[in-house]
């Protein structure tokens, strides 16, 4: 066993986040570790990668005992990690951001080149003078495979590495993931899609509130199974399934709309279609296709730069970045309800000052936490300290509280569990089945797939609408832009 | 008031230190502290002529910078807006001599306050267009402020005489009513009425609200809360410049009746520090400009009564700050410890 983690257990305050785990990984092996928010997947990595350090068991590389100390320390015996978000420094180029990972001189054409010689030998092929900031989310993901990679790494950890990818992308990364453990590398995966587990793992192990539930052969277990010890007997609650009846006048029609593009983007060049009230229409498209620009023109945050736009207001946007972009951390949940929801709300007085009834924000707020089942300490804590999903949570239900006639949502439920997912898709639905015109974007196919009533893809800054009933295949052909029929 | 009593605490300490340091010196510990005691606050007339006089300006340059703060943007350019008010006033002030004061006053206040506006709108005009940071720019126009100062005490403005580098005395008209037994002037109001103003603002309105949005999260400001980022930061900068400004003009306009070099002993610097240990909160900025008025007032008691160098006090401003910043440090660590536990738990 390349790497082995021993009875490991840790407590956060009076939590306890891992129960006793035992885990291992093999020279050669590709080992899923599966489990929902919560049940302590990262944190075992993190321990794993050093950052964390276990409160009880112990942690051998190679059949070694160590201490780990940190990710140095973690780094020097070869392990290596991808992070779920970018590491990098946006302002640095490509290779300096390698050279930082991996503690290299950076003498600007030694460093260039020897970056160079290391992406061509990952077949991870990046432009070493590329600002990080301008590549798009899949190029940062692949440098931080470079990264971890180029410590000479043996172990390799991968934090939901396939959130961000489209499905030509994310066979590309199972190549370089097979490829690494074919040469002797050992390879932990964490996910929680369980298809993706079954079709690249050896070996799947299911976390569940801090115990293993199910430890064994990836060709033992199907989707049901792992599905099973994910969630224990409490499955989640099925979509409802209710064919919408759209209305008759669209909320959005666009026409030859076009839009500059973004950093890292290629522009929105031509998009004419309408959304109808009751509708959820949800657009596929690989990173940087134009998807970006088309939904947040609609939103009003891009302006147009030629054709025709018409959105019926009040208009919600619920952005891709949720503590970037979509709440602030260091305010208290009521704060950025009061931010979020805007001027119109019930709880603003007087034109001029505008001011805020902050006792009725603060009541309004708490009704919000429990009708959308957002777990907070309460409407004054920090947003900082709510979960990924909890967060996710109260920016769709302030989303929604704006009582849009529009709404549009960026990968709504990226990092989110199959519950939380769930979750969000009923309130995704619900807008609509009040009467909302819903524009969704998932970079996840199948989200794509099950949410929409109806389909638009972007490719090359092109809108496209999938004809009715295509398939998954179809879909991913039209998303690589091959627009011509397929022949069968 | 955990902070007051953090800052009471640093206050002891400092105290602490300069006299044992004077001690150390030579110098006669107790007489010092006791001139520094009766400078500030040993009388009505101390207090109100020497303490709450210094702490005007302080009160509303810091209120200004910390306007700014809070949006995001740092305006360390206070003490050349302050000029750029002393300018305005002073030009108003020695032509102002066949005004009535009910004119006089309010054309200067509200000069002072547009000139104070005017120093920075450059920098925000460099920052909007070009990105430049307004940290840079609004700094170095305190320099180009100072000369433009020593340009107007002789040439414009200086004296008739044509001797001294100094204006005119300003009309009397011109000259802002004190409070009667003391050389207080009636800024002081103002001072007070601006703190409460933005405490409503910040505490109870809208704007205040996506200001503080605008400084915590940019990005979320401008996606989520629909924030006009150009033109909030615009008008925080403008006030906080206008603010000083205003200050720079009652200084001419209470104090001193005439424009000279130098007019500031340095109010647009030692007020960033009091917006700091007041952490930007309008209330707190008066009492921590009253604070540092007094130690200013009671460093020039100490220099004439016990013949001390007035800039050993210093030492206390110095250690209030820093004590300050450590019991900040501490408290922000377990923050951190209490917020870090349920993210990294989430995240796996």
């Amino acid at each position: 066993m390349l790497l082995t983690l021993t009875a490991i257990t840790k407590r956060f305050a009076a939590v306890p986040a891992l129960k006793g785990v035992d885990f291992s990984v093999a020279s050669g092996e590709v080992h899923a570790l599966l489990g929902e928010n919560g049940a302590g997947k990262s944190t075992l990595m993190h321990i794993a990668y050093g950052l964390i350090r276990p409160d009880g068991g112990s942690v051998a590389v190679g059949g070694v005992p160590t201490t780990l100390h940190s990710a140095r320390d973690a780094r020097r015996l070869g392990i290596g990690m991808v992070h779920q978000h970018s590491t990098a420094v946006p302002a640095f180029s490509v290779a300096e951001n390698v050279a930082l990972g991996a503690d290299w001189p950076v003498a600007p054409t030694a460093l260039r080149r020897r970056v160079l010689d290391l992406t061509e030998r990952l077949g991870l092929p990046l432009d070493p003078d590329a600002t990080t900031d301008s590549l798009s989310v899949a190029l940062k993901q692949r440098l931080e495979f470079v990264k971890a990679l180029a410590g000479e790494a043996r172990i390799l950890l991968l934090d939901e590495p396939t959130a961000v990818l489209a499905p030509a992308e994310v066979d590309d990364l199972f190549q370089v993931v097979r490829g690494f453990a074919r040469k002797g590398g050992a390879v932990v995966l964490i996910t929680h899609k369980l298809e993706e587990a079954v079709a690249i793992a050896d070996r799947v192990t299911v976390l569940r509130r801090g115990t293993v539930t199910l430890s064994a052969s990836a060709r033992e277990v199907d989707a049901a199974i792992l599905a099973h010890a994910m969630l224990g007997a409490e499955s989640p609650p099925a979509p409802a399934r209710v064919r919408p009846m759209p209305g008759r006048t669209p909320v959005l029609r666009c026409e030859s709309l076009e839009v500059a593009r973004e950093a890292g983007g290629s522009g929105l060049r031509s998009a004419t279609f309408e959304i109808r009230g009751g509708e959820v229409v949800a657009v596929a498209a690989i990173e940087g296709n134009g998807q970006r620009e088309l939904l947040r023109a609609v939103a009003g945050l891009l302006p147009i730069f030629r054709g025709r736009l018409e959105v019926t207001r009040p208009i919600a946007f619920i952005p891709e970045d949720r503590t970037t972009e979509g709440l602030i951390p260091t305010l208290t949940l009521t704060e950025n309800v009061v931010l979020g929801v805007g001027r119109a709300a019930q709880w603003i007085h007087g034109r001029r000052l505008r001011r805020v009834d902050w006792t009725a924000a603060r009541l309004r707020t708490v009704d919000l936490l429990a009708r959308y089942q957002v777990v907070a300490p309460g409407p004054d804590a920090r947003a900082a300290g709510l979960s990924g999903g909890n967060q996710q949570k109260l920016v769709v239900a302030r989303a929604l509280e704006r009582r849009p006639r529009t709404l549009v949502a960026e990968n709504p439920t990226r990092g989110l569990d199959i519950r939380a997912t769930a979750e969000v898709h009923e309130r995704l639905r619900e807008a609509a089945a009040t009467g909302a015109g819903v524009l969704v974007y998932s970079s996840d196919l199948d989200e794509v797939m099950t949410l929409g009533d109806r389909i638009l893809i972007v490719a090359g800054g092109v809108v496209v609408e999938a004809p009715a009933g295509a398939d998954r295949r179809r879909i991913g052909e039209l998303m690589l832009g091959m627009v011509a029929p397929r022949e069968d | 008031m955990r902070r007051a009593t953090t800052a009471a605490a640093g206050l002891a300490v400092g105290l602490a230190l300069l006299a044992a340091g004077l001690w150390l010196a030579g110098y006669d510990a107790g007489e010092a502290m006791s001139a520094l005691w009766s400078g500030a606050f040993g009388s009505w007339d101390a207090f109100a002529s020497a303490t709450l006089l210094r702490a005007v300006p302080l009160i509303l340059i810091g209120l200004g910078f910390a306007l700014a703060y809070r949006g995001g943007a740092l305006n360390i350019g206070a003490e050349g807006q302050f000029y750029a008010g002393a300018i305005a006033a002073t030009w108003i002030g020695v032509h102002a001599t066949t005004w009535p004061g009910w004119v006089a006053l309010p054309v200067m206040a509200g000069a002072a306050l547009a000139a104070g506006a005017a120093w920075i709108v450059v920098p925000v005009m460099l920052k909007l267009r070009f990105g430049v940071l307004e940290v840079i720019s609004t700094l170095l126009l305190n320099f180009v402020a100072e000369a433009l100062v020593s340009l107007m005490v002789q040439g414009p403005l200086q004296e008739p005489a044509g001797i001294y580098p100094q204006s005119a005395p300003i009309a009397e008209s011109a000259r802002l009513p004190l409070v009667p037994g003391t050389r207080l002037h009636l800024g002081v109001l103002v001072a007070v009425a601006a703190a409460l103003g933005l405490w409503y603002l910040y505490r109870r309105t809208w704007w205040g609200l996506r200001l503080l949005a605008l400084g915590e999260g940019p990005r979320a400001a401008q996606v989520s809360a629909r924030v006009n980022v150009r033109r909030m930061l615009t008008i925080a900068l403008l006030v906080s410049g206008g603010l000083a400004g205003l200050a720079g003009g009652f200084e001419v306009s209470g104090v001193s009746y005439a424009l000279y070099q130098n007019l500031s002993p340095g109010y647009g610097f030692t007020a960033i520090a009091v917006a700091l240990i007041a952490r930007g909160h309008p209330v707190s900025i008066v009492f921590a400009g009253v604070l540092f008025g007094a130690l200013d007032a009671g460093a020039s008691a100490m220099q004439r009564d016990a013949g001390i160098p007035a800039v050993a006090v210093l030492i206390v401003q110095a250690v209030v700050i820093l004590v300050l910043l450590l019991g900040e440090v501490a408290a922000r660590r377990a923050m951190l410890r209490q917020a870090a536990e349920p993210a990294i738990e989430a995240a796996s």
